[in-house]
């Protein structure tokens, strides 16, 4: 499904400083309907990665495809598309602050032309699957942060896409809500869901029990099956 | 079909949902229509206050002894027929007797003396006013180079020559201002609009990255701005406009006393349309045109 093909990103240097590199020569597979955690202290590259592979950001070399097409072969137009394929979790949620919750919904399923009837019934859906039944009129800002990073579970996974990336999605919350969260992205992956988790939390690593992909300065130095958090 | 409801009904609840910025936004483009609409104004109102000027000069063509009044009176009417020429007013011998008269009635060594003259002294005239002080001139040549130039004795021209290239210096000048005046304050006016709803938008800048993350195209996210840019420009011309009727109802006596030929309230009313139409434009251009550069800046991510 995700190919990274040899990727380096190397951000330019200020007048005088060194060129600071981010990612050098990153190559991994991720398959169809599999669970990969890329862990990594900060600054090892994670969220870089996650950037490339949202098509934020270009890499300074190498590519990156997407169920067989290179994503920065994509004309311009073509970006929204993709990014509607993958669901996004963010470490600070990411929602819209002037939205309700079920607009912040609504609204990835309103970019893809869903009918009012079919939002509608998915945003109930969801919002049962995440727990959140009774906030769908609560703005962001009356949420917790567990509920507010539910919300953006449930708002990344509404639309069924075909992979979910979560960056840090626990790095805000307390052990309660950082196992809720885990807890929700293995429902989502056991509904057939690709799902590639970066995190630096060893707790979350070691009681998943599936494929890791350990980054430090930039490059891949583990890849295993059933790995563990090892830094 | 379907996009373009949903854009309106976001842009409609975006606008309500921040309306103190909304309010805010309403203002600022209020002082901008407001100053559009006052060069507007500018417009009419200097234009009377030149012609008004222009008014008060004319040229006379004084014509021989003995030119018969049929030949004078097709002078006039050659002379009118000249696109330049407002006005001509003939003026024969008799009356022009009967002017001087009445003027130095008060004068009786003037009227004594004129008696001992024994005859009346005074040529058949012809008075000119120009549509602008500019063309005098070439009325002037006219009459001194043309078919009738054996019939005309003198014409005043090169004697008030002098008062009429003072009064086209500051017809010109102030025209020449009142464009200066315009361009300046309209681009400040542009400037400040532009600025409002960029600074709005910026405002939205982190909900725009996520719309682009979660896969809205352009059109989606800048859909709902010129929605809000659309509804502020509408709003505010209609406020502008209730401003600009209570303005120049207010001043309208005001102005009558210092310029008889001046009202603004008529001219406010005469031009009720095109005022309206102008500020509507204005102000949902800019707003379309502002969001439109605004937005682009966050939509490269």
């Amino acid at each position: 499904m995700l190919s990274i093909s040899n990727i380096s990103k190397i951000y330019p240097s200020r007048v005088g400083a060194e060129p600071v590199i981010a990612l050098d020569g990153v190559s991994f597979d991720v398959e169809e309907k599999e669970f990969v955690s890329i862990v990594g202290k900060s600054g090892a590259g994670k969220t870089t990665l996650l950037k490339l592979i949202l098509a934020e950001e270009k890499p300074t070399k190498g590519d990156i495809f997407f169920q067989g097409e290179s994503i920065y072969n994509f004309k311009k137009s073509q970006i929204p598309k993709y990014r509607q394929k993958i669901g996004t979790v963010f470490q600070d949620y990411k929602l819209f602050p002037s939205k309700t919750v079920y607009e912040n919904l609504a609204y990835v399923m309103e970019v893809m032309g869903a009918s009012d009837k079919d939002i509608e019934r998915d945003v109930c859906q969801v919002l049962g699957l995440v727990g959140l039944e009774g906030k769908a009129c609560n703005f962001p800002f009356e949420l917790s942060g567990g509920e507010k990073q539910k919300v953006s579970l449930a708002r990344a996974f509404i639309h069924r896409p075909d992979m979910i990336l979560a960056d840090e999605p626990t790095g805000n919350l307390d052990p309660y809500n950082t196992f809720d969260i885990i807890k929700l992205l293995i429902k989502i992956y056991k509904l057939g869901t690709t799902v590639v988790l970066a995190t630096h939390d060893k707790e979350v690593i070691n009681s998943l029990g599936r494929r890791v992909i350990t980054l430090d300065e930039g490059r891949v130095i583990r890849d295993e099956k059933r790995g563990r958090f090892l830094l | 079909m379907t996009s373009l409801k949903r854009i309106i009904k976001n842009g409609w609840s975006d606008f309500w949902r921040n309306i103190a910025l909304s309010l805010a936004t309403i203002f600022i483009m209020v002082t901008v229509l407001s100053l559009v609409t006052f060069l507007y104004f500018l417009n009419p109102v200097s234009e009377i206050l030149i012609s008004d000027v222009e008014k008060k000069v004319d040229v006379s063509v004084y014509f021989k002894e003995g030119v018969l009044e049929e030949d004078i009176v097709q002078v006039k009417a050659e002379v009118a027929k000249i696109t330049e020429v407002r006005e001509v007013e003939y003026i024969s011998k008799e009356e022009a007797f009967n002017i001087f008269l009445e003027r130095h009635r008060d004068d009786p060594v003037l009227i004594e003396s004129l008696t001992e003259v024994g005859y009346n002294p005074f040529l058949a005239s012809l008075n000119i006013r120009a549509k602008e002080a500019s063309q005098y001139e070439a009325i002037t040549t006219f009459l001194e180079t043309g078919q009738f130039k054996d019939l005309v004795d003198k014409v005043d021209y090169h004697q008030r020559k002098p008062v009429i290239d003072k009064v086209y210096a500051l017809t010109s000048g102030v025209k020449k201002i009142g464009i200066l005046f315009s361009l300046v304050f309209g681009l400040i006016a542009v400037l400040i609009a532009f600025n409002t709803i960029r600074i709005a938008i910026h405002n939205s800048s982190e909900e725009i990255s996520i719309m682009r993350l979660v896969g809205a195209s352009n059109w989606f996210v800048r859909g709902p701005f010129l929605v809000q840019g659309i509804i502020v420009g509408l709003i505010a011309a209609v406020i502008t406009l209730l401003i600009a009727f209570g303005v120049s109802w207010a001043i309208d006596s005001k102005i009558n006393i210092l310029m008889p030929d001046i009202s603004t309230l008529h001219i406010f009313l005469s031009n009720i349309l095109n005022i309206f139409l102008i500020q509507l434009a204005t102000g949902i251009i800019l707003g379309i045109v502002s969001s439109l550069i605004a937005v682009r800046k966050y939509l490269k991510i």
